[in-house]
């Protein structure tokens, strides 16, 4: 034996004597006994909270059968807030900032919505230019939430492309919201009786160029997705919910309707006058990943339709007031605030003092993009709320995550995760 | 908007054809009916709403519970309810009595949109749901030993000094990710090590009672 060699055995452990490599068994430890069934006993996997396919703080601990999941146990709570208990710390306009920063991919709703839980509470009726407005921004907000899902699922499956389409027109609407409120998140564009300002100018015309040119971007993502052989293989029969379980999951929005049930609040108790508004409410029929899709692909385009009927509204209500006439909600105008003493005191009273509902309570359920947002308001006279509850639809939809991932693939985790739809910033407030 | 008219929900008469006494009061707020339910029977009533023919209220909307200003009024725990059918909804509610124990029977056996929805009211409320499979905590972590944030005792900033929070942040075992019921699955409980065992079997991570 050659020094050579010596050293060889020496530096490098697989390699026996004569410099031949040994063979080594794989994962066991002292080479004694029979290796060890690969799968046969369960494995814990840890996934998040920070991993870019669980949207966000979630953390998954899947116990794992070789590849299929026989328990998937979800940890929250890493982004909570503490938000409804700030809401009772606040007056109500004031909490409208803080609806922002819970689905933050779709704050112009979830404003709209408190906005109507307080109105609902006082017993106002707002007029009808704020509501054409409310409607754009609801729909505006569907059209962005549904974007942001679109394209981050396409790349939790691996396709790269469609992110780019989407965030590109996701863009062009978050400069019409800058355009409207000023900022591109933190909207806060309603106010109880109204809303924080009118739209500017350009702003209609910014919309109407934006319904014409999207349902392009819509038709291109169908091309590339609806048909294509990898994205069937991926999301059919994945994460399947039946009607029933849908419905005693207590789901929500695109998850219920793609498992068949035609539930949309939009229709069934309409608010805002969606009745008068020409739309379809695109139902699934298995409840799958691929169902998820085709409903909330759908949906972008019906929300097109809607928001180009609100344009014809809009410019049909031009110079109409925004605000109801309510002295209880709404503040003077600033001129005569400057300048009239009545006007003046109401001014500082309603700021300092801020609106105050009657003893009541009231829950308003509306529909948003990631299902039925609900705020429920107890108040007990005063100006801050006894209880403000957000019914969170990811939250109540992401409960139904180890019902979905019960016997599915590891691989299939993170395509039923990203179908759910979910804002951690609403499922821990 | 919604309907803005006082209307008295269809299913109060009949409820109280069936309940009786249980049937404490029935309030009309915003046009919304709340129907207020004794403690003992709730579970009844709710399973009654689910399934009798022409209640039909199959979708449970929400769980929460509600803690007036005033300490002497009861906590109140709220079903929302709604039937997808007949597109109605109805409040109802039980009052549990603060010196009284906060417990009412869990609903998860009549929904499983519950699970999660009741895990959160115990964590926020500490109300306990009898009968819940697996009620611990969802929003706070598990050893969070600060008591109950939604309730009216509990000060905005919380109980403990920033400091004292700081403290415990700091001293808080990081290796302990998963808990027990985790743990014993992969059955890599005996192979840890055994300081950390110790810690866990002491329950300082894991299960709450």
């Amino acid at each position: 034996m050659s020094l050579r060699t010596v050293e060889m055995a020496l530096a490098t452990p697989g390699v026996d004597a004569e410099g031949r490599p040994l063979r080594v068994p794989l994962g066991a430890g002292d080479g004694d006994g029979p290796l060890p069934e690969p799968g046969a006993e369960p494995m814990l996997v840890n996934i998040g909270p920070q991993h870019p396919a669980t949207h966000g703080v979630l953390r998954l601990v899947l116990e794992l059968e070789g590849e299929t999941v026989k328990r998937c146990i979800p940890h929250i709570g890493y982004l909570h807030s503490g938000f409804e208990k700030l809401g009772e710390y606040r007056q109500y306009n004031q909490i409208i900032p803080l609806t922002d920063r819970t689905d933050y991919l779709s704050p112009m709703a979830n404003n709209v919505c408190l906005a109507m839980a307080a109105e609902k509470l006082m017993g106002i009726e707002v007029t009808e230019r704020c509501r054409v407005l409310r409607v754009i921004a609801c729909e505006m907000s569907r059209i962005i939430s549904h974007l942001v899902w679109l394209g981050t699922t396409g790349i939790d499956l691996g396709a790269y492309t469609p992110f780019l389409w989407s965030f590109q027109e996701r863009e062009r609407v978050y400069n019409l919201q800058e355009m409207w409120t000023g900022a591109r998140l933190t909207t806060s564009v309603t106010r109880v009786g109204g809303l924080m300002a009118d739209v500017p100018d350009g702003f209609a015309a910014g919309l109407r160029e934006f319904t014409r040119t999207f349902p392009k971007t819509l038709s291109e993502v169908d091309t590339m997705f609806t048909r294509n052989a990898i994205w069937i293989g991926r999301t059919q029969g994945v994460g399947a919910l039946t009607a029933e379980e849908a419905i005693n999951y207590s789901l929500s929005g695109p998850m219920l309707r793609a498992s068949g049930v035609d539930y949309d609040v939009r229709k069934d108790r309409p608010y805002l006058d969606y009745e008068t508004y020409d739309f379809d409410v695109p139902v699934g029929e298995h409840g799958d990943v691929y169902d998820r899709y085709r409903v909330r692909l759908e949906e972008m385009g019906q929300s097109n339709r809607i928001l180009e009927q609100a344009l014809d509204r809009l410019a049909r209500l031009e110079g109409a007031p925004i605000n109801v006439d309510d002295p209880r909600v709404i503040l003077p105008p600033k001129a005569l605030a400057m300048s009239d003493m009545e006007s003046m005191i109401h001014h500082f009273k309603q700021v300092m003092e801020g609106i105050k509902p009657p003893a009541g309570e009231a829950y308003v359920g509306i529909e948003n993009p990631k299902g039925e947002l609900g705020y429920y308001f107890v108040s007990d006279g005063t100006a801050k709320p006894v209880r403000w509850r957000i019914r969170p639809p990811s939250f109540i939809n992401l409960a139904s995550l180890p019902r979905m991932c019960e016997g599915a693939l590891l691989s299939d985790v993170i395509a039923i995760n990203a179908s759910v739809d979910i804002v951690m910033g609403e499922v821990d407030r | 908007m919604t309907a803005r008219a006082p209307v008295l929900s269809p299913s109060v008469t009949p409820l109280r054809a069936e309940f009786g006494a249980a049937i404490t009061r029935h309030v009309v707020s915003c046009g919304d009916t709340i129907v207020h339910v004794d403690r003992e029977r709730a579970h009844d009533v709710l399973a009654w709403l689910k399934d009798a023919p022409g209640q039909e209220f199959n979708y449970l909307t929400d769980i929460t519970a509600v803690e007036y200003r005033d300490p002497e009024r009861p906590l109140q725990v709220v079903w929302q309810l709604r039937s997808l059918g007949r597109k109605a909804d109805l409040r109802v509610k039980v009052e549990l009595d603060q010196a009284g124990p906060l417990e009412v029977r869990s609903v998860w056996d009549l929904w499983r949109g519950a699970d999660w929805l009741e895990r959160e009211v115990y964590d926020m409320f500490g109300i306990v749901f009898a009968g819940h499979p697996d009620l611990r905590r969802i929003l706070m972590w598990e050893t969070y030993a600060e008591g109950y944030p939604l309730r009216k005792n509990f000060p905005l900033r919380g109980h403990f000094s920033r400091s004292e929070q700081t403290r415990q942040a700091l001293a808080a075992n990081p290796e302990a990710h998963y808990s027990l019921e985790e743990l014993s699955i992969a059955e890599a409980y005996q192979e840890l090590p055994a300081d950390m065992r110790a810690r866990l079997a002491r329950g300082e991570r894991g299960f709450l009672k």
